[in-house]
């Protein structure tokens, strides 16, 4: 996946929209940034988030941090391979390390993210 | 915020600083489990100038340090290195310090964290003490060179014979040509060495020891590294497994204390300690799963608190996560199951033999 392609959080979550459904990870940037990845908690088929609620989990060998939804939607399909081969992130974090697909909620704009040269100068700042 | 004679060097080689004790050092600098593997393969580079080194003259010197240290200061002869804890009346850690006998002086390498602290410390402690205190920490520079290849690295380096030095001995010479103190010691669970030279050929030592150590995998190494070896080692931590409320018996640590011998401050609390069992001890924890128990996480028994985590990571030698901490002493047998609590979530653990990981010695 082209990163040149996708919107950003600031809390450095990539979205791909795909008509009304979004496919969700985190960027090369974040992966870096964590290093040493041992686990990750991703939710259940079904849940609905907010826009900015939890969505999962992240833990390195350093800290745990959260994931967020960067947008509202209902949980369609997690990557279900990526519990037991956090490889997939650290090899291809905007394609086969991608995390959950979100059903759009009804209205959910996507106007709110970055895209890739602000998400740039975001991490530049960081 | 002080620097290492090394910190320029880290940062044009991807250190990721951070502030330690007031020190701005590279916690790594491309993983923590990659650095970590390269010493218990081949070896590792830390830079640890940021520990406290203090040297003492004068003919009261042996005397001073007997009377701070539980360990005995008395019977070290030239040459040799003792662990040893700082206490205060009490008996609580004020410190845990390696103490060094030279012909003509006596060295203290004590925590980054508590140097202040200890300085002052022994200042008050000095009274009419024909002895005198230096603070050599930033004029100098020490790193540790550790992994199973540290000798062969460090050897063609100096004139000493690094095979025929026992551990915990120290050496007085020079490395590179410049005079070195140079120590068989290390806070990794591996052989190594410890190198202690002026603060000016701090970086000839280092990017002589990188440059030649780079066909064998020797890599520099982070302070995060540095805590996952330690941790494997269970080597204890000051401000996570020590602190003033603790005692060395209660911590494990009845080797760096010498109760049969001379009077030290902490003492007479220390003989009360042994005449009753402690009610908590120091255990080691291996979890199910993957996720880390971190500092300050609750040990229960079903419902019923039984301790807390001092210390967490990821073991990459075991491959799953570790953790020291303190129990209750009926809960403390290996074998025993238990829960922690961490992030609204229980986490499956039992009560292993300390330590996680002990090298094979040849």
């Amino acid at each position: 996946m082209d990163p040149s392609e996708l919107k950003y959080a600031r809390t450095h979550e990539w979205v791909r929209p795909d008509g009304d459904i979004a496919t969700v990870g985190i960027s090369d940037f974040a992966v870096k940034e964590l290093t040493d990845l041992v686990y990750i908690d991703l939710p259940a088929v079904g849940t609905k988030v907010e826009q900015g609620e939890t969505l999962g989990e992240v833990e390195s060998v350093k800290a745990v941090s959260d994931l967020y939804a960067p947008v509202a939607g209902e949980v369609i399909e997690v990557n279900e391979s990526l519990p037991d081969d956090l490889q997939l992130l650290s090899d291809d974090p905007f394609g086969q390390g991608w995390m959950v697909k979100l059903r759009l909620a009804d209205g959910q704009s996507l106007d709110h993210l970055m895209d890739y040269a602000a998400y740039q100068k975001h991490c530049a700042e960081a | 915020m002080h620097q290492t004679a090394l910190h320029d060097w880290h940062a044009a080689h991807g250190g990721r600083m951070v502030d330690f004790a007031g020190w701005e050092m590279p916690i790594q600098y491309t993983s923590i489990i990659e650095e970590h593997q390269a010493v218990r393969q081949a070896a590792g580079l830390f830079d640890i100038a940021h520990m406290g080194r203090l040297k003492f003259t004068g003919p009261d010197a042996c005397a001073l340090l007997d009377r701070l240290l539980t360990n005995d200061v008395t019977q070290l002869e030239a040459g040799q290195v003792r662990y040893s804890l700082v206490c205060n009346a009490s008996g609580g850690i004020l410190d845990d310090v390696l103490v060094y006998r030279f012909d003509d002086c006596y060295r203290l390498v004590v925590n980054a964290s508590n140097r202040e602290k200890i300085v002052e410390w022994i200042s008050a402690h000095t009274g009419d003490a024909d002895a005198v205190m230096s603070d050599e920490t930033v004029g100098s520079c020490m790193m540790a060179l550790q992994g199973p290849e540290a000798l062969g690295q460090l050897q063609p380096l100096t004139e000493i014979g690094l095979s025929a030095m026992k551990y915990f001995s120290v050496a007085e010479s020079s490395v590179c040509g410049v005079p070195a103190i140079v120590s068989r010691t290390g806070y990794t669970g591996e052989d190594g060495f410890e190198v202690t030279v002026e603060g000016s050929a701090g970086l000839t030592v280092w990017e002589s020891l990188i440059d030649a150590g780079g066909d064998i995998g020797l890599r520099p190494c982070g302070l995060g590294a540095r805590d996952t070896l330690r941790l494997e080692a269970a080597m204890p931590l000051y401000g996570h497994e020590l602190d003033e409320s603790t005692d060395p018996l209660t911590a494990g640590l009845a080797f760096g204390v010498k109760l049969s011998a001379g009077d030290f401050i902490g003492k007479a609390a220390l003989l009360e300690v042994q005449k009753t069992p402690p009610d908590r001890r120091r255990i080691g924890l291996t979890l199910e799963g993957r996720r880390i128990a971190r500092e300050g996480a609750s040990i229960f028994d079903g419902e019923r608190p039984a301790g807390t985590v001092t210390s967490g990571t990821f073991s990459p030698t075991l491959n799953r996560p570790i953790a020291m901490g303190y129990v209750t002493a009926d809960k403390a047998a290996p074998g025993t199951a238990l829960e922690i609590g961490q992030r609204g979530k229980r986490l499956q653990a039992e009560i292993v033999p300390l330590p996680f990981y002990a090298r094979s010695r040849r």
